[in-house]
């Protein structure tokens, strides 16, 4: 692969922010995604636990790739995300004990994830260790914003609190299926919505802008 | 995302020594890795735990300022020795005077969604519960998280006869001293706590009551 060059590293982060949001564009990580963002806490946590997995494995996967024999990678991957996956799990249990019960199965589950075998296999495995740690740090930040924007969303409208702080006053009744399952597809639904606007209006407009230049 | 991946190799096929090699590494290394983190986690874990356990204790007993592991063998309660399975184990609250107040029984069993572990109070000689804690539950969030979450549900158990036995009545509907109202839209998690309760009781009551001498009070601050 070609050497990158410094506005082509900043692409690389900003890239799994937004252009190729893990959640939003590429539609990866639905488990967790739809099963723990029922508040945001909730949210912030997963996100911060797959943070933690996806720069990590990155990272090492990237620095051993020439190690790696291609007939074994998947299963190396699998170890090496597997191992950050139960070091935090662990840390998790031992540092928030009432977050980490909240979290439960899916906390193991990060091993799952096809958004973080899907970075290894699609990037770190061929980019240097320096790239493959900014595309992990721009995927995982997206991971973390779209969990949190789906987090927050269900629990104002599901229990009218945000991180546990009453914002409507005792008279809200809580729109309680938008912490069920289906209150975590509706709300995937309209956000999905909502960035595939964004995106067909700027597409729209650049269109628009090359023809006034061109004319 | 970009397409799959070339496997091409370059120069010669690894051999399987080198794969098996490779893997077993990995594993090895996870493995190290994994151990040294649990072993450095334990102990702040089972301390939360036990931290956890204690609050418990002394939330469904009102009024207890000590207490201790109890155990059932030869037709009596006594202190346990340490060895016993958890399954064996309740737990005896003593009144500032060393007086046995009552005693807070731990029991599991299948919820709407996993094991429900809870810890109750239970007062001998009332034949009453008095006080009932949600120790572990992955109940649907907004229902069945209610057994815990909602404080009018808990409170059914704060004064709970147990005869004939516990029942779960429609939400304001009790009427009877052992009757429960269950939440609504979470029927079977309201189901699911009162019959693990009834299961302790008809495991543990005749034991409590049988219990001639009942057990001495642990020493000054307690466990």
């Amino acid at each position: 692969m070609v050497r990158k060059k410094k506005e082509d590293v900043y692409q690389e982060f900003i890239k799994g922010l937004w252009r190729d949001n893990p959640v939003f564009v590429q539609v990866l990580g639905m488990c967790p995604m739809l099963a723990v963002t029922n508040s945001a806490v909730n949210a912030l946590a997963m996100g911060g636990a797959t943070f933690f997995v996806l720069v990590a494995s990155s990272f090492l996967v990237s620095s051993l790739r020439s190690w790696i024999p291609k007939q074994v990678r998947i299963s190396t991957y699998i170890i090496i995300i597997a191992t950050f996956v139960t070091v935090t799990d662990f840390t998790l249990e031992a540092l928030v004990p009432t977050i980490h019960k909240e979290l439960g199965a899916f906390i193991p589950l990060i091993v799952a994830n096809c958004m973080i075998l899907g970075r290894q296999e699609a990037f770190a495995s061929r980019n240097s260790v320096r790239l493959a740690v900014i595309d992990a740090l721009g995927m995982a930040s997206g991971f973390l914003f779209a969990l949190f924007a789906l987090g927050s969303v269900r629990e104002i409208l599901g229990e009218g609190a945000l991180f546990g702080i009453p914002l409507f006053g005792p008279n809200y009744e809580p729109w309680v299926i938008m912490i069920l399952p289906p209150g975590g597809f509706l709300t995937l639904g309209l956000l999905l919505l909502f960035f595939n606007w964004v995106k067909e209006r700027k597409d729209r407009l650049a269109a628009q802008l090359a023809e006034g230049e061109a004319s | 995302m970009s397409g799959r991946p070339e496997v091409t190799m370059k120069g010669s096929e690894p051999t399987s020594t080198r794969l098996v090699v490779t893997l077993g590494f990995a594993g090895l290394l996870s493995g190290l890795i994994i151990v040294s983190i649990y072993e450095a986690t334990l102990p702040t874990i089972t301390a939360y735990k036990a931290k956890v356990l204690k609050e418990a204790v002394f939330k469904v007993l009102p009024g207890v300022s000590s207490m201790q592991r109890l155990t059932y063998r030869n037709g009596r309660m006594i202190a346990a020795s340490g060895d016993e399975e958890e399954d064996d184990l309740v737990f005896g609250g003593y009144a500032a005077d060393g007086q046995l107040v009552g005693y807070a029984v731990p029991n599991a069993g299948p919820g709407f969604q996993d094991t429900i572990r809870l810890l109750y109070g239970y007062l001998p000689q009332e034949r009453k519960v008095v006080g009932m804690e949600i120790l572990q539950s992955r109940e649907t969030p907004g229902l069945g998280d209610k057994i815990y979450k909602d404080a009018a549900f808990v409170a059914n158990f704060d004064e709970l006869s147990i005869d004939p036995e516990i029942v779960t009545v429609k939400k304001g509907r009790k009427s009877a001293p052992n009757e429960v109202d269950a939440i609504t839209g979470a029927t079977i998690s309201s189901k699911a706590v009162v019959q693990i309760i009834n299961r302790g009781n008809q495991r543990w009551v005749p034991r409590f009551s049988g219990s001639e001498t009942l057990p001495k009070p642990p020493p000054v601050g307690g466990q």
